[in-house]
């Protein structure tokens, strides 16, 4: 090894999706690549990596958080849910995933992980929101497919059945 | 054939892959021994390069190699034209890497492959490129101009191609009109921006001698066509597929030289090689739309009726021509409208400029045409102090003239003709939402409250020639196949073609999978670009599944000893009408696909399956008309858009949820491209809209609810009555936020003839006329 030249790596621990994981990791590498290229998890999309699209929204510790902007070593202890982890572990598909598909949430499909976690988040914490909040809530997501229109059905109807306890 | 599927929202069957995180887009394809790549890109406008020095690259940790033109034996060979014409002056397209001098901000000069991209992009920031900066092009006014700088050292200027569409005497038209009006009309349209950047991944199978190029393309079998011969390969050992792409919206349909120097170096290296394009990248790599410039008048009758539009256009192309005209021709073929024109006479001269190359992006160049026309009309009625839709309703082409000949001319030389539409009845149904309009914005202007309302009618020629195809074909357990060319990126393509399919064999769709977008699996197609696939792609899952059907209903008819009339297809099976017989699609597949020893029936072709290409021999009208309501605050400049109705006919509708998810798409790029989307440049022809914090998107809170109206007039020119759909939200979307904006500020006599506007602007367009 020379000193100069060979990254310096620290090693993390952190709960994703459920399972414990472990990795070594650059201290410059961000969240969203560490779960893209160390874990496989190919669900989080990386859309500007300066911190505006949103698409690569994961939750950390119940918030939903930009992956793109969190280096991966300051998850270290935390307990992450990424887009993989929200359907059942019997593929049964969360409220707000069947009401994308229901509701005609998705294009292309790029922002829709980040969208589904920021309102996972969004609606856990505001299960009354209104059409103004949930428009509010997701203003921090680029979508370039839907006008957003779709995307709010699918929230207003998942809030619904998620209160309804199912 | 049962309308099961046909005509309702299905939900798609490309969802459950996209909400769960297994999309698989170009970036999640890891393949063994795979490195990355990074470019070195120019960062001047207009520079000779003197000298490129990557020793210290080329020995930083991690790398593989750092790759110049001359090192991968590509300088003096640029990329193909993708589409040539004998209108074109000069054919300028871009080196894959610059070697002598580089044209804009943004062009890929060096390729860097590391273990990772991290170790690549670190090496290419240590490129060192010694230039000498060039006087750049970088307004598009003055571009044309004989003492203009030349956008390319030793150009004779810096023009491209003239293109004129004409019909009638605009002459005789012009004097005899009881009303003349001129504008000059500036608009500015940005970006691509699909949420998913650009892609490319190459391998070369080291036995075979394959390559296998990942593009997250929109036009794959384009792709292959451009590489194969550049690369001197036959096209047979190059595949290229679209893997899932996240958007694409035009500028994912050109050829780019990253794309050649990933196979390229791939070659090379022999090693699969992957480069991702970041969003810094796609500001200043991807094709934009950008400026054109228009000087035109426009004669009416006494009544306000359009009677003809003549005039010019300068079109910005930027520092190549990646795409041949189609940008600059599309935006002729935008003529006339909607409207009954007696005479037309227009000229588009298309500029190099020392800025990213333009290309289309959703709409291609029909939203210009129809933000000019729009204001036409609106003038007309200002001047005229007329009800604006009535310029319209004396103006449009009525319901009984079609089909009809709009007196422009296709590229083949063809006549253009309308096929079907009612544009009256698309107007009138959206007017009438708004019947109380001109009482409430009374009132709010008591109260001190600007309310505008904005309208805007349109065309969409769509099902661009000459084909697409598909192969459907039952396996032998039953499940139905189809094999397309047409890619899709977000459309849900998928599901339409499922859904036709299904209908025409008696299966649930659940049993109907599609396959498209890999030049591996099916031998031609085109791609997907101007609102085509549903119609030409729809066509021929048509075509090929009625072909099948027809094979399984005269093997069964044999087998069951019955005659096809008394068949019916159901749930996967044949069945004699009114009896207990019936056999499986499943065993009618088995029975084509063979057994050794056992012949075939008679006149029978192997395989329950059949090919079918469905050629765009016309085009197809798509039309309609939006109305928006807008507050403007007059103080601060500010827009909020209240409501917001479209009535659109885009002919039959396969799933009418689709549809309205392309429509509201649609309405909000061109709101985007009223009210926020500029990407600027500096007089140097520096980029400096570069992050979504400098150049702005649309966000869930500025945009209202999008209300649809369907007209429904079909398309007598495929056999499924369809009209294409992409494009058609944005063609008007500006136009109309202008008019309504225009409409709010009346009591200050504001005109306004560009777009987008900012709060800013909309603040210095009141001062200025109150100043006045």
């Amino acid at each position: 090894m020379t000193e100069q030249t060979a990254p310096m790596r620290e090693r993390i621990t952190l709960t994703v999706n459920g399972t414990s994981v472990e990795g070594l990791v650059e201290p410059r590498q961000h969240l969203g690549d560490f779960l893209r290229q160390n874990l496989g998890l190919t669900g989080t999309h990386l859309g500007c990596e300066h911190g505006v699209c949103g698409a690569c929204t994961v939750i950390v510790d119940g918030h939903p958080i930009r992956s793109c902007l969190m280096l991966a070593v300051q998850a270290d202890g935390a307990n992450v849910t990424t887009v993989e982890g929200m359907a059942k572990a019997d593929g049964t598909l969360h409220p707000l995933q069947a009401a994308f598909r229901a509701h005609h949430g998705l294009q292309c499909g790029f922002c829709t992980p980040g969208m589904l976690t920021t309102l996972h988040a969004f609606l856990s914490a505001n299960p009354n929101a209104d059409e103004s909040a949930i428009r509010e809530a997701i203003s921090g997501n680029l979508c370039r497919c839907t006008g957003y229109e779709s995307i709010v059905d699918a929230a207003l109807a998942a809030a619904r059945i998620m209160q309804g306890g199912a | 054939m049962g309308a099961r599927y046909f005509g309702a929202s299905v939900p798609r069957i490309e969802d459950p892959g996209l909400l769960t995180g297994r999309g698989r887009y170009l970036d999640d394809i890891k393949l063994p021994g795979m490195a990355e790549a990074a470019f070195v890109r120019s960062v001047h406008a207009h520079a000779r390069i003197k000298h490129i020095d990557v020793t210290v690259a080329r020995n930083q940790p991690g790398i593989i190699a750092v790759l110049t033109a001359h090192d991968l034996g590509v300088a003096g060979k640029p990329m193909p034209q993708f589409a040539p014409s004998p209108l074109i002056k000069q054919q300028r397209t871009q080196h894959v890497l610059a070697s002598e001098a580089v044209h804009y901000v943004g062009e890929t000069i060096a390729i860097v492959v590391g273990d990772t991209r991290a170790a690549a992009e670190d090496a290419a920031a240590l490129v060192e490129v010694d230039y000498d900066p060039l006087p750049a092009v970088t307004d598009l006014r003055t571009a044309l101009d004989g003492d203009a700088p030349r956008a390319h050292e030793g150009a004779p200027d810096n023009h491209i191609a003239t293109m004129r569409t004409k019909f009638g005497d605009t002459d005789q038209v012009f004097a005899r009109a009881v009303h003349v009006f001129r504008e000059t009309i500036t608009q500015h349209r940005g970006g691509c921006h699909a949420m998913e950047c650009r892609g490319v991944i190459a391998a070369e199978d080291e036995i075979s001698g394959q390559l296998t190029v990942w593009s997250s393309t929109q036009a794959p079998y384009m792709v292959r066509r451009m590489l194969a011969p550049w690369l001197g390969l036959d096209e047979s050992r190059v595949r290229v597929i679209a893997p899932q792409v996240g958007g694409g919206f035009g500028p994912k349909g050109p050829t780019y030289p990253e794309e050649f120097a990933l196979a390229q170096t791939a070659r090379l290296l022999k090693r699969p090689i992957k480069w991702v394009e970041d969003r810094r990248e796609h500001f200043v790599a991807t094709t934009q739309q950008r400026d054109q410039i228009w000087d035109v008048e426009v004669a009416a009758d006494a009544n306000g009726r359009m009677l003809g539009v003549r005039g010019r256009c300068l079109h910005d192309n930027g520092a190549y021509l990646p795409y041949g005209l189609i940008l600059p021709g599309t935006t002729m073929a935008s003529f006339p409208g909607p409207y009954a024109l007696e005479a037309l006479d227009i000229t588009l001269d298309a500029a190099f400029t020392n800025l990213t190359p333009t290309t289309p992006v959703r709409g291609a160049g029909r939203p210009n045409v129809a933000f000019m026309l729009e204001r036409l009309a609106d003038r007309i009625a200002r001047e005229l102090k007329i009800d604006r839709a009535d310029v319209r309703r004396r103006s449009f082409v009525r319901k009984d003239q079609f089909p009809y000949a709009t007196g422009t001319k296709a590229r083949d030389g063809s006549p253009i003709v309308f096929d079907s539409g009612d544009f009256h009845s698309c107007l009138e149904s959206a007017v009438e939402r708004f019947s109380d309009f001109r009482s409430r914005q009374e009132e709010a202007r008591k109260e001190g409250r600007y309310l505008g309302l904005g309208i805007a009618s349109y065309i969409e020629d769509t099902g661009l020639a000459p084909f697409e195809g598909a192969t459907v074909k039952v396996q032998p357990n039953g499940k139905v196949l189809v094999l397309t060319g047409a890619a899709g990126q977000g459309q849900g393509h998928h599901t339409v073609f499922a859904q036709i399919a299904a209908d025409l064999l008696g299966v649930p769709i659940e049993d109907v999978s599609v396959v498209s977008g890999d030049t591996g699996s099916f031998p031609h197609g085109i791609g997907t670009v101007g609102s085509r696939v549903a119609v030409l792609g729809g066509s021929s899952v048509h075509m090929a599944a009625t072909r099948v059907r027809e094979k399984a209903l005269k093997l069964a008819s044999e087998m069951l000893e019955a005659a096809e009339a008394d068949l019916v297809i159901e749930s996967g099976r044949v069945h004699v009408a009114g009896t207990d017989r019936s056999i499986g699609l499943a065993d009618l597949a088995l029975r084509l696909d063979g057994v050794a020893g056992l012949p075939l029936p008679r006149e029978t072709e192997p395989g329950l399956g059949a090919t079918a290409y469905f050629e765009g021999r016309a085009l197809t009208f798509a039309s309609g008309t939006n109305l928006a309501e807008v507050e403007v605050d007059v103080e601060t400049g500010t827009v909020k858009i209240l409501r917001y109705v479209v009535a659109h006919d885009c002919g039959r509708l396969i799933n009418p949820m689709l549809v309205d998810g392309q429509i509201r798409g649609g309405v909000v790029h061109g709101i985007g491209n009223a009210l926020f989307e500029r990407m600027i440049y500096d007089d140097s022809g520096q980029p400096v809209t570069t992050n979504y914090g400098e150049y702005l998107l649309p966000t869930a809170t500025e945009i209202p609810r999008i209300e649809i109206i369907h007209i429904e007039t079909p398309s007598p020119l495929n056999p499924i009555g369809v009209k294409g759909a992409g494009e058609g939200g944005t063609i008007p979307a500006a136009a109309c936020i202008i008019s309504a904006i225009e409409d709010a500020l009346t009591p200050f006599n504001v005109c306004i003839a560009e777009h987008p506007l900012s709060p800013e602007r909309i603040a210095d367009l009141i001062d200025g006329a109150k100043a006045t």
